[in-house]
């Protein structure tokens, strides 16, 4: 047994090598047009691969900013799947377009005038009733939102539940592009979730009266103690800190009480 | 039936559960189109109306109860094609293809027709706590009840339903001609003077047979009529309207339960003065 | 005033449309005007629902496309059900409104309607009111 074979051709063992790394290529179709890119890689990475750049359709890359809705096939399936470029690995023979924008209505408005009230929907959005409950929304979808049911909860007047269905919800414009009646859901759902976080879901109120309590000076001093403290005596202040035990009573109290 | 008809819908729940009958929602439910396509072609209009009744169907339960008559007529007529148009129910089960098939094994049924049916006159009258005494109400079936002929609650020319509903709660029900016919519909949309006129022909003739109130059975008649009063009191000087009520609320008062479930604050027409004056409200 | 009736017209797209989105028999009707005795929006129509159908059946497409009938019809069917030879006229009316929405020629715009009715006006009047007016 020989030691260790002696490299007498380093150039052809690289490309051995490299052959060795290199992916499997798999075909696909952007636009009707074949690729043969390597497998792994997900739809955008694969488009760039080809030699596309992207200066519309591309923004996070990390599957948020519904920018890259993409729509596919595969073949022998009638039924179009929906995913987005920068989250979907590429599969063979995926047959394939980008939706980088769609023109969906987006009604203007002052958020500051809206009411909580479900009708501020319906007014801004009167065509909020076409919706046929056709469910083309939903399959389009690549957040895998319940479309179709949060424009129902919307129609119903329930803002809270429409908010919470759509929660997922990236603005990618998928559903828009497939609706039957030509709404923009997401424009909707968007409006919904504005009413609701400002205007519906319950203040916390221990917050508001901690603010109030900052703003009537209560920590003015100390603050503005500490702000003529030397440094030295700020690092030692702060390694001496007390902190809370863990784990702590309901009775446990700090030594110095003054700004409880 | 959560914004402006709850006072359709909250007295209904209250009552029907004294009566001894839970009502129950349908879970995800969508709206169901609210008219009924006419089209011979025209399938996708009925994939809403239809995925309500797979929603029944997917709860195990079959029969699904209605308050407006309006989505009565439209979920009755869908569920009538699906059992009778085999190939159409196919199509339609075919697109549908994220719900369970369907053909048609779901009953579609008006409240009123439970109360007839599966109640009684006799057995609501003995639960009824505060007869309507000298309440002369006249009964409004509108359309949707009653046409087209396979859908109707009761007979299409001479209706009683309603009568015979106003006695058992005590009521004095007052008949007039004008009572199945159409308040306009969705054409206030676009033809609202012409809802005015249709109002102001269906009010003054209840009004001559000596009606005090008109029940109703649908929202859109309630807006309609209601509106409809609002407009002609404004332009005509002497026209004299008169309180609408929903059946359910009439059940509600009779039955003796809180007058609160009825929100009569919704009502057009100020029911609570006449209620007062009958001393069927404090 | 003098019309043309000619097979070109009863042979026309239009009637055959007619025909196929309503699924009636137009030949059924014995022009007794029951329908139009019953309709509660009849006085406000230019032409009564008994014209319309004699219209459609000869092919007089322009006449009923250019009135106003068809688009004040509540679907209420009075006229159904009150017809003696059981033909359903409001599927004759749904059919002649589909054929100019399905051109994508819509009869109202959901902005044409006031935001104050938008927010008044129940959901299944708005639900109701598109479906009828457009396509």
């Amino acid at each position: 047994m020989s030691v260790k074979e002696e490299n007498k051709n380093p150039a052809e063992t690289a490309v051995k090598e490299k052959k060795q790394i290199e992916a499997k290529l798999i075909p696909i179709y952007i636009m009707g047009k074949r690729y043969e890119v390597p497998e792994g890689l997900t739809i955008m990475k694969a488009m760039e691969y080809a030699g596309y750049k992207f200066i519309r359709g591309c923004g996070c890359r990390g599957g948020t900013c519904g920018a890259c809705g993409t729509v596919y096939r595969k073949p022998g399936d009638y039924k179009l799947q929906v995913a987005l470029a920068c989250q979907k690995t590429v599969e063979p023979d995926m047959y394939m377009a980008q939706i980088p924008f769609f023109p969906a209505n987006r009604a203007q408005y002052k958020f500051a005038d809206l009411t909580s009230a479900p009708e501020e929907v319906f007014k801004l959005y009167p065509e909020l009733f076409r919706c046929v409950a056709c469910n083309a929304c939903t399959k389009a979808c690549p957040q895998g939102i319940e479309v179709m049911d949060a424009i129902a909860a919307l129609k119903q007047g329930n803002i809270a539940e429409a908010a919470r269905l759509s929660f997922d919800c990236i603005q990618c414009g998928l559903c828009t592009s497939r609706c039957f009646g030509e709404l923009a859901q997401y424009h909707m759902f968007q409006l919904a979730r504005r009413i609701y976080g400002a205007k519906i879901l319950p203040r916390a109120e221990h917050l508001a009266e901690m603010v109030r309590t900052i703003n009537e000076g209560r920590y003015d001093q100390i603050l503005d103690e500490l702000k003529h403290v030397k440094e030295d005596e700020l690092k030692k202040l702060y390694q001496e800190r007390e902190a809370e035990p863990m784990p702590s009573g309901e009775d446990w109290k700090p030594k110095d009480t003054r700004y409880l | 039936m959560k914004t402006k008809a709850r006072n359709l819908e909250e007295p209904a729940v209250a009552s029907m559960e004294v009566l001894g009958l839970k009502l129950e929602e349908i879970p995800r439910w969508n709206c169901c189109g609210a008219v009924y396509s006419l089209a011979d072609d025209d399938l996708i209009h009925q994939v809403a109306p239809v995925r309500n009744l797979i929603r029944v169907k997917e709860q195990g339960k079959d029969k699904l109860a209605t308050l407006c008559a309006f989505c009565f007529n439209t979920l009755k007529r869908a569920n009538l094609l699906m059992r009778e148009n085999a190939e159409k129910r196919d199509t339609i089960n075919n697109f549908m293809d994220e719900e369970i098939n369907y053909s048609g094994e779901v009953k579609v049924v008006h409240i009123l027709e439970v109360l007839r049916d599966e109640i009684g006159w006799e057995a609501l009258t003995q639960k009824v706590k505060l007869p309507l005494r000298e309440l002369k109400v006249a009964p409004y079936y509108g359309c949707t009840l009653l046409r087209p002929r396979e859908v109707a609650i009761d007979s299409v020319e001479n209706p009683t339903i309603l009568r015979e509903f106003l006695k058992a709660l005590g009521a004095s029900p007052v008949d007039f001609p004008e009572s199945t016919r159409c308040c306009g519909s969705y054409q206030i949309i676009s033809n609202p003077d012409d809802i005015s006129e249709y109002a102001r022909n269906i009010l003054n003739s209840a009004l001559k047979h000596g009606a005090e109130a008109l029940v109703l059975t649908c929202p859109l008649c309630d807006y309609n009529l209601g509106q409809g009063q609002k407009e002609l009191a404004k332009k005509h000087n002497g026209f004299k309207g008169m309180p609408l009520f929903y059946f359910t609320q009439l059940l509600a008062l009779a039955l003796g339960l809180d007058p609160q479930v009825c929100h009569f604050e919704l009502n057009y027409g100020s029911p609570e003065s006449l209620l007062r004056e009958k001393n069927l409200l404090s | 005033m003098s019309v043309t009736i000619s097979p070109k017209r009863l042979r026309s797209e239009f009637v055959r449309k007619v025909k196929e989105l309503s699924g009636q028999n137009l030949q059924s009707c014995y022009q007794c005007g029951m329908c139009s005795g019953n309709c509660p929006a009849a006085s406000n129509m230019d032409l009564s629902p008994r014209q319309i159908i004699e219209l459609a059946r000869l092919g007089f497409e322009e006449e009923i496309v250019n009135s106003k009938t068809v688009w004040i019809c509540a679907s209420c069917l009075a006229c159904t059900v009150n017809c003696p030879r059981g033909f359903d006229l409001s599927k004759v009316m749904e059919a002649i409104r589909l054929l100019t929405l399905r051109e994508n020629v819509d009869h109202i715009r959901p902005e044409d309607i006031s935001p104050q009715e938008r927010c008044e006006l129940p959901q299944i009047a708005m639900v109701s009111g598109l479906r009828k007016f457009t396509g």
